[in-house]
């Protein structure tokens, strides 16, 4: 059988931008941030007491209460945001999928929540007290079960972990799925909810967030003099991965191609970034060659761009090894600068930042860098976006463990 | 305290604890089927009677109850 190419056909998501696709998008050209002080619990005892919330959810409005008090949090976004994106590509959410889906999830930390909820109760009132909920909400799987189960997606289906890789790993996982004809369609999401109390205060205590408590939506500040660490995110995004061929048959819209697929792990720290980010870079090798084109054919990068001091200069460096004079030239940009970080989600919304770049021709910009860290000299897209023709952009997610996972977009 | 009340304390209780809708919960209401309570609601369903009504309920007690009014008498006879 011959390779199968991937398109994208549908997009959804939830995340501190906005509740659906358009409101993200215009809010990420725009330059806005999504970040704020933290409203879901009282923050107030911990180090950082900002982080990019979703806002104006109410789950027992959506889904009524009965349903949304046995799903934690991450549950919750990963249903809405799969509603929009079935809904954007054309299928109606009220029959079941069937056996011709299937769906890869990341996340990063699963129902993290639930499992501080958990411990809590077993602390003040023993184990039989603990909620019957609790271990369906915890696991990582959780969202992938509980999709599937809403929208009766019965093909093959996968969890990824790779932190926060992980759905971007996802989303390649899905690409090798539908390449093989082993399915030709997959849902593939990104989720993340631990903007919680114990979960905020563990990054701090590593000092990878950020503590500029004075001005939340300036904190993150990717490739600037000043940054000191990423915001926590919660969200998130899903997307719709179509053979080519189904995509045409039905007469689905296409938002691009999801051309190459490169993942590599760097064996170096558990948290740190290999020197010269030279793992990273393995990854972006791979996924130029899978997509059969040269490195200069990249018209815009969206970096990973955490906004701590390790990332974003190894990234930098990483990019100046794959590109050479080439590397000063492409336009990057850091969307977390708007988002904060999405940990597991990270790589679903940015490769629908992306695919949204390469469908309006617009590259959204790296907020709040105002001054540029010398070892960070490359184009940012500091502050405003930019419109060019774009026909491919790379996307780049790394994650603690070392795993890095890139793919690249193409228009045609 | 009456049958009566029992179920008044347990109406409450399956709407604020579980979010079930009011004029769903009767006394001939089935629990899994008219509620949709499923084996892990169960297990929270015994909880919050334990927490509210301080006894204690064993999983062979719950062998006979399918309705709420199964429920309410269960209850009732251990107060």
């Amino acid at each position: 059988m011959t390779k199968q190419r991937v398109v994208v056909t549908g997009l959804g998501t939830i995340n501190p931008l906005g509740n659906n696709v358009i409101t993200t998008w215009k809010n990420l050209i725009n330059g806005v941030s999504g970040v704020d002080y933290i409203t879901l619990f009282d923050a107030s005892d911990l180090p950082v007491t900002f982080a990019g919330e979703v806002k104006d959810f109410d789950p027992n409005d959506y889904m009524g209460k009965q349903n949304a008090r046995k799903l934690d949090r991450s549950g919750q976004l990963s249903i809405f945001a799969a509603e929009e994106a079935l809904r954007d590509a054309g299928f109606d959410i009220d029959q079941p999928l069937g056996e011709e889906f299937g769906i890869v999830f990341g996340t990063g930390i699963g129902g993290i929540g639930a499992t501080e909820d958990a411990v809590r109760i077993y602390d003040e009132r023993g184990s039989n007290r603990i909620s019957p909920l609790a271990i369906t909400q915890l696991m990582p799987n959780s969202s992938t079960g509980q999709v599937a189960i809403k929208y009766g997606i019965q093909g093959p289906s996968l969890t990824i972990t790779t932190a926060c890789a992980a759905s971007a790993n996802a989303i390649g996982e899905a690409k090798k799925m539908i390449e093989q004809n082993i399915v030709d369609k997959v849902l593939v999401g990104g989720t993340e909810s631990g903007t919680t109390s114990m979960t905020i205060g563990a990054f701090a205590q590593i000092k990878a967030l950020s503590k500029q408590n004075e001005e939340p939506q300036r904190a993150c500040k990717p490739f600037d003099k000043n940054r000191d660490g990423f915001v926590m995110a919660e969200g998130s995004t899903v997307l719709i991965l179509e053979s080519e061929k189904s995509a045409n048959e039905r007469n689905g819209k296409i938002y691009g191609f999801v051309e190459g697929y490169g993942s590599s792990t760097d064996a170096y720290h558990i948290t740190a970034p290999s020197e010269g980010g030279v793992g990273a870079l393995r990854a972006m090798e791979q996924a130029i060659t899978n997509a059969d084109i040269n490195a200069e054919e990249i018209d815009y990068i969206n970096a990973h761009g955490t906004s701590t001091i390790a990332n974003d200069v190894n990234e930098t460096l990483a990019i100046k090894s794959l590109m050479q004079d080439y590397a000063y030239i492409v336009n990057i940009s850091s969307t977390k600068s708007m988002t904060g970080h999405l940990l597991g989600g990270g790589g679903a919304f940015e490769a629908m930042a992306s695919l949204l770049s390469l469908k309006n021709n617009q590259i959204p910009p790296t907020i709040n860098l105002n001054d540029p860290d010398e070892e960070c000299d490359l184009n940012y897209t500091a502050n405003n976006s930019i419109e060019k023709n774009i026909e491919y952009v790379m996307s780049n997610s790394f994650g603690f463990g070392g795993h890095n996972a890139v793919l690249v977009f193409s228009k045609q | 305290m009456e049958v009566n009340e029992v179920f008044e304390k347990v109406k409450s209780l399956f709407e604020e604890e579980l979010g079930i809708e009011s004029e769903k919960i009767t006394m001939e209401a089935k629990l899994e089927e008219d509620l949709e309570i499923d084996s892990l609601g169960i297990v929270e369903v015994v909880m919050a009677f334990e927490d509210e009504f301080e006894i204690e309920i064993d999983d062979e007690e719950l062998t006979d109850v399918g309705t709420v009014g199964q429920a309410v008498n269960l209850l009732h006879s251990k107060l």
